[in-house]
């Protein structure tokens, strides 16, 4: 595909080097000529100098033959301008990067029409849904969903006391009772998707598929199922910290804000009457102690600085807090406090790769006999999960599963059928109509058919 | 440094070179003419040598910079341009490997200066040969490797900038690759177009072959020592159109492709390149005619050389040593400036010579008027004082290397300072006839040995322009642990 990528910042970037890996031809746009030119000798990729809102820099980039405009510069009114123009000159598709609370509302819809706009993307808001998801399932450090909710992929990690340690995958369905599938392992820096005979250790971690009922059976049985965390402490008063508090009282918990900047808290308590305040810098441990962090279910650092958020949630942990989340920009500071032992480490940069590769990806096999519907990456991007929907006859349906062909480190996971999920089994067949949730290692899937040897 | 990976990279040109000696190959099975034993030798140690060097340096570490960009460039066209040498040596038509060597530079360069006395003794499928270095050498071996292998990753931009002639390289598509594949494919396109013009023309298909490759690479290797002088009119014009046509930057082309015309029409080194040759010809034609006689044959005469000559091919019509000192001055001063960025040609270039006018003209203003700030447009847009800086410094360095060049070649004996400084022009620049003793009409067999070493490396320093050469030669990238 021929796409265009406004924009070179810290999550253009990040875009850019995962779309040329995904083998599109990508052309940036950057009215920083030395930006450019550092892309240039890094990637494979064709830089146009000049604004986006620039038409005739939009021609040079090809703009009439490109199926995707992909505006992340730092402005929003920039963002949603450039992806008018582009539509207006005959991009196919358009995605905008914009990130204000006053266009996040209801106005959204009125200007994702008026703009010709496919996707909005919102990097605070969708990583406060990521954190509020993990918030939701405390025991597990990254939950994504299918099918509208009823299917749920968790990742956890096996700690000493995990009654999952020592055993084989093929005995664990019988011992917990629970219809459920680990999907995907990871141990040191391999990902692999395991057999019936793998066994599990001490610091997997593993990612487990299962329905959602079925899924909280299974917390229960093994001592994972803590309640969703009912008082929240938040640390920093960011964008992501005014989506999150919002997602947070909805759902009926108590949340505090401590921030060093008394406006920001004013203007928090005015939008939000419940939210709880306090002024102090949140890397003292007394003002800490004072918000009495120890009595809370989960600590959430969401300032500016890696650094503190990082250090933040390390004090915390050592109180014991019952779940502690930080938000790291840096891939290396991320990877820095994984080795420190924060498991819970969310960066908005990858969140927004994750939505844009899901939307891309769709967006490719929109003319096969399958579409993708959802892709998540899973374990640090080492794996893929995948839901797609079957709508037609296919070489792989009405095969029971066990004479499928499959290539190597594929799963299917799960079947979606009539809103009941089925955790397959050899004899399963995927039917038209169906959605299928596939688990791939080390490979891109476009269609199901891809999924075959 | 990744030397696995450089040592992998050149494996491959040597296997790519394997796969064209084919060609002269075939022909010398056609004429039968004693060429089939040492290109098929030459053939089969290139592919030994280069599946011998991707097997050795078969590595997963596949990251390579601009370190080893240059690092490449440099020793894949000394790798080539060496083994690219052999078959004069074996079939025994060019005996001394030092001669057939300055003769494979030349062609690999498109310089098309020449050692040899008697052109017309020569096999044709060594001529083939000859020429053949041209079309390759002209749009880039490493920018064919791009184009053709695949499986290579996304640093190759290295090699590519410091193979591509000019200050900056554009792409013309997100992928280097397939910009690759379109610089090839105008390439062919135009050398077929002009095959077919010389054929309708009446001229024998390898006369055609051999001087289309020439004009393609503006190389000018011919197959005459008195080069194009005795074919008729119909084929000097073609020829010349060509020259100046194979002159322009080929991203232009590409514009006229996708149907850009105004864009492509609006370049201005296009127009700079353009007026430059209507200049000179202008001048010369009024300068020689008396001397000619005849006021149509004088104009062809003249846009024929200055094409020659600005588009550094170097074919002739005419024994332009024999001209008045104000026309062979204004041909010298063309060697320098050259043609197009982003085109076959060498010299300097018509974009760095316009810059540095514009770079004067401000430094003049300044002085004038010390608080003015004026920037400095070209194509349209304003160009970074790092650009100019950069360029400012190619000239220095430019210049420098040419009076290096100068000053060493003056040792040789028998030659005077207008011959040494017209051949090391004329090597430097990519052309191939200089003046006086390395006129048209003459060759460079006059030169030692160690002397036509020297005017083969400084071809390599042209055609690559500096850098490549200069960094690999410099000790610093050896001695490093």
């Amino acid at each position: 595909m021929r796409i265009i990528l406004v924009g070179c910042g810290k999550i253009g970037v990040a875009l850019l080097s995962v779309l040329v890996a995904e083998g599109h031809d990508v052309v940036a746009m950057d009215s920083r000529s030395d930006l450019l030119e550092t892309m240039n000798d890094r990637y494979d990729v064709m830089c146009v100098s000049g604004s986006g809102a620039d038409c005739e820099a939009l021609l040079e980039a090809g703009v009439e033959k490109t199926d995707l405009l992909i505006a992340v510069t730092g402005s929003d009114e920039l963002n949603m301008l450039i992806c008018y123009l582009a539509r207006r000159q005959g991009a196919k598709h358009t995605i905008a990067r914009i990130r204000n609370p006053q266009y996040n509302d209801k106005s959204l819809g009125f200007l994702r029409e008026q703009l010709g706009l496919s996707m909005p993307i919102n990097p605070e808001f969708l990583t406060a849904q990521e954190i509020h998801h993990i918030l939701k399932l405390p025991a597990a450090s990254k939950v994504e969903t299918f099918s509208r909710r009823n299917f749920e992929m968790v990742e956890i990690r096996l700690k000493e006391d995990s009654p999952f340690v020592g055993h084989k995958l093929e005995d664990l369905r019988g011992r917990f009772k629970a219809m459920f599938l680990v999907c995907a392992v990871q141990r040191g820096n391999e990902v692999v998707i395991p057999r019936g005979d793998y066994v599990l250790e001490i610091g997997d971690r593993i990612g487990i598929t299962a329905d959602r009922v079925e899924l909280w059976k299974l917390f229960k049985t093994i001592g994972l199922a803590k309640k969703q965390a009912r008082n929240v402490l938040l640390l920093g008063g960011s964008r992501i910290a005014f989506y999150l508090s919002k997602l947070l009282l909805n759902s009926g918990s108590n949340v505090k804000l401590i921030d060093t900047d008394k406006a920001t808290l004013h203007k928090f308590s005015d939008v939000y009457p419940a939210i709880e305040t306090e002024l102090g810098d949140g890397t003292h441990p007394e003002v800490l102690q004072e918000a009495r962090l120890q009595d809370q279910d989960a600590f959430v650092c969401l300032t500016g600085m890696d650094e503190e958020n990082i250090l933040a949630a390390y004090y915390a942990r050592a109180q014991h807090v019952g779940q502690v989340i930080a938000k790291v920009n840096i891939d290396e500071m991320a990877k820095m406090a994984a080795q420190m032992g924060l498991e819970n480490v969310v960066s908005p940069k990858a969140v927004v790769v994750s939505v844009v590769l899901r939307y891309v990806r769709a967006l490719q096999s929109s003319m096969g006999s399958s579409s993708i519907e959802n892709l998540y990456q899973l374990m640090d991007g080492k794996a893929e999960a995948l839901e797609f929907i079957v709508s037609n006859e296919a070489a792989y349906t009405g095969i029971p599963l066990k004479d499928l062909r499959l290539k190597k480190n594929i799963l299917i996971a799960g079947l979606l059928r009539d809103r009941k999920a089925i955790i397959p089994a050899g004899n399963d067949m995927i039917l038209p109509g169906d959605r299928v949730v596939v688990i791939a290692g080390q490979q891109r899937l476009n269609t199901l058919a891809d999924i075959l040897l | 440094m990744n030397r696995k990976m450089v040592f992998f990279l050149i494996g491959r040109i040597l296997l790519l070179e394997g796969c064209l000696l084919l060609l002269p190959l075939a022909v010398s099975l056609y004429y039968w003419d004693g060429g089939q034993l040492p290109f098929l030798s030459t053939a089969v140690l290139c592919v030994g040598l280069g599946m011998l060097l991707c097997k050795l340096c078969r590595t997963d570490d596949q990251v390579i910079y601009a370190k080893e960009g240059f690092f490449i460039t440099a020793l894949a066209w000394l790798c080539a341009s060496a083994l690219g040498a052999l078959p004069f040596v074996i079939s025994g038509e060019i005996p001394s490997f030092v001669d057939a060597f300055f003769e494979t530079v030349s062609g690999f360069t498109t310089t098309g200066a020449s050692i040899l006395d008697d052109v017309e003794a020569m096999s044709r499928s060594m001529l083939f040969w000859r020429s053949f270095t041209h079309w390759i050498g002209g749009m880039g071996m490493l920018v064919l490797m791009v184009a053709v292998m695949p499986n290579l990753s996304g640093q190759t931009i290295h090699i590519l900038r410091a193979e591509m002639p000019g200050p900056t390289m554009g792409k013309l598509s997100p992928r280097l690759r397939d910009t690759a594949k379109i610089l090839y494919l105008l390439y062919i396109a135009m050398t077929a177009l002009e095959l077919a013009l010389l054929v309708v023309g009446g001229m024998p298909l390898f006369d055609s072959a051999i001087h289309t490759f020439g004009t393609a690479g503006t190389g000018g290797f011919g197959m005459k020592t008195t080069s194009l002088a005795d074919y008729t009119p119909y084929q000097q014009w073609v020829i010349a159109v060509f020259m100046m046509l194979f002159g322009v930057n080929f991203n232009l082309y590409f514009l006229l492709v996708i149907r850009r015309f105004r864009s492509a029409f609006r370049s201005e080194e296009l127009w700079t390149y353009l007026v430059i040759i209507f200049l000179a010809t202008a001048l010369i034609s009024v300068n020689i005619t008396p001397q000619i006689g005849n006021t149509a044959e004088g104009i062809r005469a003249a846009y024929f050389q200055v094409t020659s000559i600005s588009s550094t091919t170097g074919f002739s019509t005419v024994n332009f040593d024999e001209w008045p000192a104000v026309s062979r001055m204004i041909l010298v001063l063309l060697m320098f400036i050259g043609a197009c960025a982003g085109s076959t040609a060498g010299g300097l270039k018509v974009s760095r010579v316009v810059l540095m006018f514009k770079t004067i003209r401000r430094e003049i203003r300044h002085l004038l008027y010390p608080r003015s700030v004026t920037s400095v447009r070209f194509e349209g847009k304003p160009v970074d004082n790092a650009t100019l800086i950069s360029v400012g410094t190619y000239f220095s360095l430019y210049i420098g290397l040419f009076a290096a060049f100068w000053f060493i070649v003056s040792f040789q004996p028998g030659f005077d300072g207008v011959s040494n400084f017209t051949a090391v022009a004329a090597c430097y620049n990519n052309i191939g006839p200089g003046l006086n003793l390395v006129g048209p009409a003459a060759s460079y067999s006059g030169y030692g040995p160690f002397f036509k070493f020297v005017l083969s490396i400084a071809m390599l320093f042209g055609r690559l322009e500096i850098y490549p050469m200069l960094i690999s030669l410099s000790p610093s990238t050896w001695l490093r642990k």
